[in-house]
């Protein structure tokens, strides 16, 4: 950050343009790991900002805006782009020139945008971006022609190939003044004749029409085709989640022995004590079962990025939008669903995208129903501990399970989709529009500092609300500690095991023993914490001083297994996620809808693991 | 609205047949959706092309216009007429 009294002000150059356009891919090549995420004041968009160094020594500060097709906001993270253009966000520094960045395989769309940009009168750079998918489409433009019509500098860039970098930034360096340009004032603009305007400026620059979409259209054939589709959807759907389980096991293993090395270290280094359990199984047992997670997140959210950046996200919204409809919703809430299956928070930041209220709401409401990655740790141990692993066709039968798990949770979503919109978000269905982009690859960049952001913010969590909960669960099943001569085991005496109890009657009749119960309470920090929680309330359960036992093992010779299959279908609900609950609060501006979503998604748990466990019994399970 | 016995709505349309846009019915719109209609695109002597109908039902479709495809659905796409 620069000193109050340094003479140079770093200048602010914002990245707009329509959806798409290969704005972030522009922002990754420009900025490198060089960026910081994070959020605006008062709303959960992602505010995405960098160092961008100018050819002249100056460095300016990078900002990536929404993707958006005009300055009339259709949706809150459109409305963004529009406030931070005409410096109305608090905190925010008005901008000093905008890069405007056009596909050049879609011109005639995009220039519309650049036009109602030009009349702002701030300092503008078209970056022509994409231009060798134009080449190879056969489509010839005359940028420099373009750049004399508009009056404006045009750059040709590939940003994936980091191609035309210095000259966008030469092009900057020149319109960036020593004193900020005034604000912009905001004017209705003409769409239609901005519209019109754009086809013959594109007509006018276009040296050969070619064939764009040839190739997206050929892929289109087999992924929109009414039968092979849907199929292909699934077959997608269905190897990511195998993926998830298979992939991860190797390094799983990896991180779980050094935990475990790391406890055997601390066990020789330190005397038998409360530091060491505070340290063995309190932290290391607690984060460790937790960490022990980041190859599965990693390779879930792997699937969901590359996904997104194909192209193929809106085409699974396009064939599902049939299925959301009869629901209520329309295929747009499907990228957010599908989002949620990572974490929900993310996925709730996505329904921003969504122009109508009543579905936006609707869509956050049913988010948690989609088994977020926080889930996973909970279904992998009992899965682990109560599903043979056995091979059912050609598939694992812990898979399976795990996959029915997913559906179930995606049909209560459903369910419940169907039944908020006819009672608490009851009103008109909003029309859809969505733009269905061309296919690319899926660029090694972008998608590895994608990754790089979700590793991060997961290990934040890991090492904050995960590490300090644990700790807090330590201390409450450790103290206070049983009297001299107490034959029970040393948790029944603590505080935790206090609440436990007290809880349990609770419980009792949906087969949730008190270790659950135990468990289920610092498991509203977040989801994955049941997992240490169960870890650390197992580990110190143990009156028979063996640790060795893996939680797994602990698991299968504590629980029948209906309770096993009722804890399972408890998850599938679970509301006990304190971000989420924060985050609906954030996005809703009202405590009203956090209180309800955890309200109906308890009563769910509740029923789900009630008719489970009733039924497995029955079975004689 | 500009109805006339010639024009036919685009839902009309066979997958693969290339028309041009003759009126658009803004008045069947809220102006926000009619704006954005037109963002992608949408207007009056514009070419457009059903590429692909949604699998159960056929609704919603994914149309051409100009270099954008748009996935829009039926009740939506009967407001938009083409030339014969």
């Amino acid at each position: 950050m620069n000193a109050p009294v340094s003479i140079t002000r770093q200048p602010v150059v914002a990245l707009v343009g329509n959806p798409n356009a290969g704005k972030t891919s522009l922002f990754n090549a420009l900025t490198g790991s060089r960026q910081k995420v994070g959020n605006y004041p008062g709303v959960t968009v992602e505010r995405k900002a960098g160092r961008l160094a100018l050819p002249d020594g100056r460095s300016a500060e990078l900002i990536d805006l929404p993707g958006t097709y005009s300055l009339s906001p259709r949706s809150p993270d459109e409305a963004v782009t529009r406030d931070a253009i005409f410096g109305r966000i608090v905190g925010e520094r008005p901008l000093d020139a905008i890069v405007a960045v056009v596909d050049a395989t879609n011109l005639r769309n995009h220039l519309r945008f650049v036009l109602e940009l030009k009349a702002l009168g701030l300092p503008l750079v078209v970056a022509l971006n994409m231009i060798d998918l134009a080449t190879r489409d056969g489509i010839g433009i005359d940028s420099a022609r373009l750049g004399a019509l508009l009056d404006l500098p045009v750059v040709e860039t590939v940003a994936v190939r980091r191609l035309g970098l210095e000259a966008l930034g030469a092009a900057l360096a020149a319109r960036i003044g020593d004193t900020p340009p005034a604000l912009p004032q905001e004017r209705p603009s003409d769409v239609r004749a901005l519209q019109k305007q754009a086809r013959t400026l594109s007509a006018s620059v276009q040296t050969s029409t070619g064939s764009a979409r040839a190739w997206s259209q050929r892929i289109d054939a087999v992924v929109l085709h009414p039968l092979a589709g849907p199929l292909l959807l699934a077959a997608v759907l269905f190897f990511m989640f195998q993926a998830v389980f298979s992939w991860a096991e190797a390094p799983m293993g990896w991180i779980e022995a050094g935990v475990a090395a790391l406890q055997a270290k601390l066990s020789t280094a330190l005397p038998e004590g409360w530091l060491l359990s505070l340290l063995n199984d309190g932290v290391l047992a607690g984060v460790g079962a937790v960490v022990v997670f980041l190859p599965q997140i990693l390779i879930l959210f792997l699937f969901i990025i590359t996904l997104e950046q194909t192209g193929y996200m809106t085409r699974a919204a396009f064939l599902m939008d049939r299925l959301m409809a009869r629901v209520g919703l329309n295929g747009r809430a499907f990228i957010p669903l599908l989002s949620s299956f990572a974490c929900a928070v993310p996925g709730i930041m996505a329904t921003r995208t969504i122009d109508s209220p009543r579905d936006r709401l609707t869509t956050i409401l049913i988010a948690p129903l989609m088994t977020c990655s926080a889930r996973l740790p909970v279904y992998a141990v009992v899965i682990g501990a109560f599903i043979p692993a056995r091979d059912v066709g050609p598939f694992g039968l812990q898979g399976l399970v795990l996959f029915a798990l997913y559906l179930a949770g995606i049909l209560g979503a459903l369910v419940a989709a169907f039944a908020l919109r006819r009672t608490v978000t009851k009103g008109a269905a909003p029309p859809f529009l969505m733009e269905m982009p061309k296919y690319q690859w899926p660029a090694l960049r972008d998608v590895g500092l994608g990754l790089y952001g979700r590793a991060t913010a997961f290990l934040q969590r890991a090492g904050t609300i995960i590490l300090a909960s644990t700790v807090v669960l330590w201390a409450m099943a450790s103290w206070p500690q049983p009297p001299v001569g107490g034959t029970k085991p040393p948790i029944e005496y603590s505080l935790a095991g206090k609440i436990g109890a007290a809880l349990e009657p609770i419980f009792a009749p949906i087969g949730f023993n008190k270790e659950i119960v135990i468990a289920l309470v610092p498991g509203m920090a977040a989801r994955e914490v049941a997992v240490s929680a169960l870890g650390t309330v197992y580990a110190l359960n143990d009156v028979s001083e063996d640790n060795a036992g893996s939680l797994i093992e602990r698991l299968r010779s504590a629980w029948p297994l209906p309770t096993a299959l009722a804890f399972l279908a408890w998850f599938v609900f679970a509301p006990q996620c304190i971000s989420t609950l924060a985050i609906t609060r954030r996005e809703t501006a009202s405590w009203r809808w956090p209180i309800f979503m955890f309200s109906y998604l308890f009563a769910a748990a509740y029923v789900a693991a009630g008719i489970t466990y009733h039924l497995a019994v029955a079975a004689g399970l | 609205m500009t109805t006339s016995a010639l024009h036919r709505p685009i839902d009309a349309l066979a997958v693969g047949e290339v028309a041009l846009i003759a009126a658009i019915d803004r008045a069947g719109l809220d102006p926000g959706t009619a704006q954005r209609l037109c963002e992608l695109g949408f207007d009056e002597g514009v070419d457009v092309e059903i590429l692909h109908r949604a699998p159960f039902g056929g609704d919603p479709l994914a149309v051409r216009v100009g270099n954008m495809v748009v996935a829009l659905r039926r009740d939506m796409a009967r407001l938009i007429e083409v030339e014969p």
